[in-house]
């Protein structure tokens, strides 16, 4: 079992949709939300995903594919 | 031995040990160093600092870490009066660090400086980071200078000529098929799996406080007090945060009066999510996708941006966000007045200053620092515009024909 800490980051037009809720059932990756805030034109999710590496990628991939922006909780580890 | 206690989360207070760790386990925030500020007080004067090494070991007391310093001379740069550039700005009280003289040119050789000397306490033999410049720079100095193994990571994309100031010290350097994107989630992976001391991973709460000395030295060199206003760039806002941190402690201490800086931060517009943030009045910063000439703080997703935003707001400053044509104009211009040789990102900073100056928002008779954090000779390829020679014969008629000198 993997587990990989990221921030979602959605768009107005998918705030209203279950997307965390079907990317636990579709991928067997368990969601455990620890930090969030949704308003009504934008919002976040900190949350942690666990589940095995390669259901963990494919989670992330479709859920991108939605229009859900992901990036690591650290930020970027890419540096000038 | 060293001041500091434990590892504390920002936003929940749990507190763990001092180990490599950067994040809450509970909330998934990022830790911080703390300290025992009474005992430092017992020890720490301004005589005690003063009669201490002329690089930013001065302060070890209020860094985290114990004896035998990894010491490349990294700090105590310059603070000089810039009459020229304050009179074209119309500022009267202009002060520049200049954190280009670090031993690899960016103030990056502070917190590396914590942070390999942290990583060495820790037992690791090998450190690592990702980066295409003064970051990689920094960390291969700093790991040959103590005889560590070095991974750098960086975008297969980036000029080769770039990489030449980071593959003299000899990492390892590992150009990597992908975006920048691609970049971090890969080492985000390596992190986990190798028992390295990342950079700005697991080793970032010490990473972080070296940046602490900027305030320090500020404070010290203005004869012990904090400036009316600071300026500088914000690429994950870290080193901002903890410019106001510096000096926050200073005065806790004793060692300095009250704190009444006013925190200006700049960003190039191409890559702003933090000026987004303050402009939009948002408490959250929404990732962008960077796009700027200014690549040392190029950063979409920044991992301080939410407190470099508490710190303009509580200070009372301003965000202000400088497209690349002003940034480059900035370099110029500090070049020209100051004879600094910045890079994009402390043209930025001019760029920003300019602005504030001419909107009123800095006064003329504020004393006001402006950080400029690295230097331009790594990526002259922002204005290489500016060479345009004479070009004369080996004659003197030809020199005074070709510069129309007065005959
Ligand atoms: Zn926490």
């Amino acid at each position: 079992m993997a587990k990989r800490q990221v921030m979602f980051t959605f768009p107005q037009k998918l705030i209203k949709e279950p997307i965390i809720y079907n990317l636990g059932k579709k991928f067997s990756v368990i969601t455990n939300v620890r930090r969030a805030d949704v308003t009504e034109n934008k919002g976040w999710v900190v949350l942690e995903l666990e589940g095995e590496e390669k259901d963990i990628e494919q989670g992330i991939k479709w859920v991108t594919a939605k229009g859900v922006r992901v990036d690591p909780v650290i930020g970027d580890i890419m540096q000038g | 031995m060293s001041f500091a206690t434990a590892l504390r989360c920002r936003k929940c207070g749990q507190e763990y040990p001092l180990q490599p760790v950067n994040l809450c386990e509970f909330c998934l925030s990022p830790l911080d160093v703390s300290y025992d500020y009474k005992a430092i007080a017992k020890v720490l004067t301004r005589e005690k600092i003063a009669a201490g090494p002329r690089d930013l070991w001065r302060y070890q007391d209020l860094l985290p870490v114990s004896s035998g310093v990894v010491d490349i001379g990294a700090g105590f740069t310059p603070l000089v009066k810039a009459e020229r550039l304050g009179k074209e700005l119309g500022l009267e009280q202009l002060y520049i660090k200049n954190d280009c003289l670090n031993p690899t040119y960016s103030f990056k050789d502070r917190p590396v400086s914590t942070a390999i000397t942290k990583a060495k306490e820790f037992g690791f033999d090998t450190v690592a980071c990702a980066s295409t410049g003064n970051l990689a720079a920094s960390v291969a100095a700093l790991a040959a200078r103590t005889n560590m193994k070095a991974y750098v990571f960086v975008p297969s994309n980036v000029e080769p000529g770039k990489l030449v100031g980071i593959a003299i010290y000899n990492p390892t350097l590992v150009t990597v098929n992908g975006s920048y994107d691609d970049v971090n989630r890969l080492c985000a992976r390596l992190a986990e799996k190798y028992k390295w001391g990342f950079i700005n991973i697991n080793l970032r709460p010490y990473y972080a406080e070296g940046n602490k000395t900027l305030g320090f030295e500020v404070a010290e060199q203005l004869g012990w007090r904090a400036p009316d206003c600071a300026i500088t760039t914000a690429g994950s806002g870290l080193h901002f945060t903890r410019i106001w941190k510096g000096l926050e402690e200073l005065s806790m201490l004793g060692l300095i009066g009250p704190v009444n800086t006013r925190m200006y931060v700049t960003q190039a517009a191409g890559s702003s999510p933090i000026v987004n943030a303050f402009q939009a009045g948002s408490q959250h910063v929404h990732p962008v996708e960077p796009n700027t000439i200014a690549k040392s703080i190029a950063i979409g997703n920044p991992a301080d941006g939410y407190y470099a935003l508490r710190i303009v707001r509580q200070s009372g400053g301003d965000a202000c966000a400088v497209p690349d044509e002003e940034a480059i104009a900035g370099m110029k211009l500090l070049a020209q007045t100051e004879g600094i040789f910045t890079e994009a990102a402390g043209g930025v900073v001019i760029g920003g200053l300019k602005r504030l100056a001419a909107s009123g928002t800095i006064k003329k008779n504020e004393l006001t620092v402006a950080y400029i954090t690295g230097a331009g000779p790594r990526t002259q390829d922002t204005v290489a515009d500016i060479v345009r020679p004479f070009t004369v014969q080996p004659t003197l008629e030809s020199f005074e024909e070709v510069l129309g000198m007065p005959v």
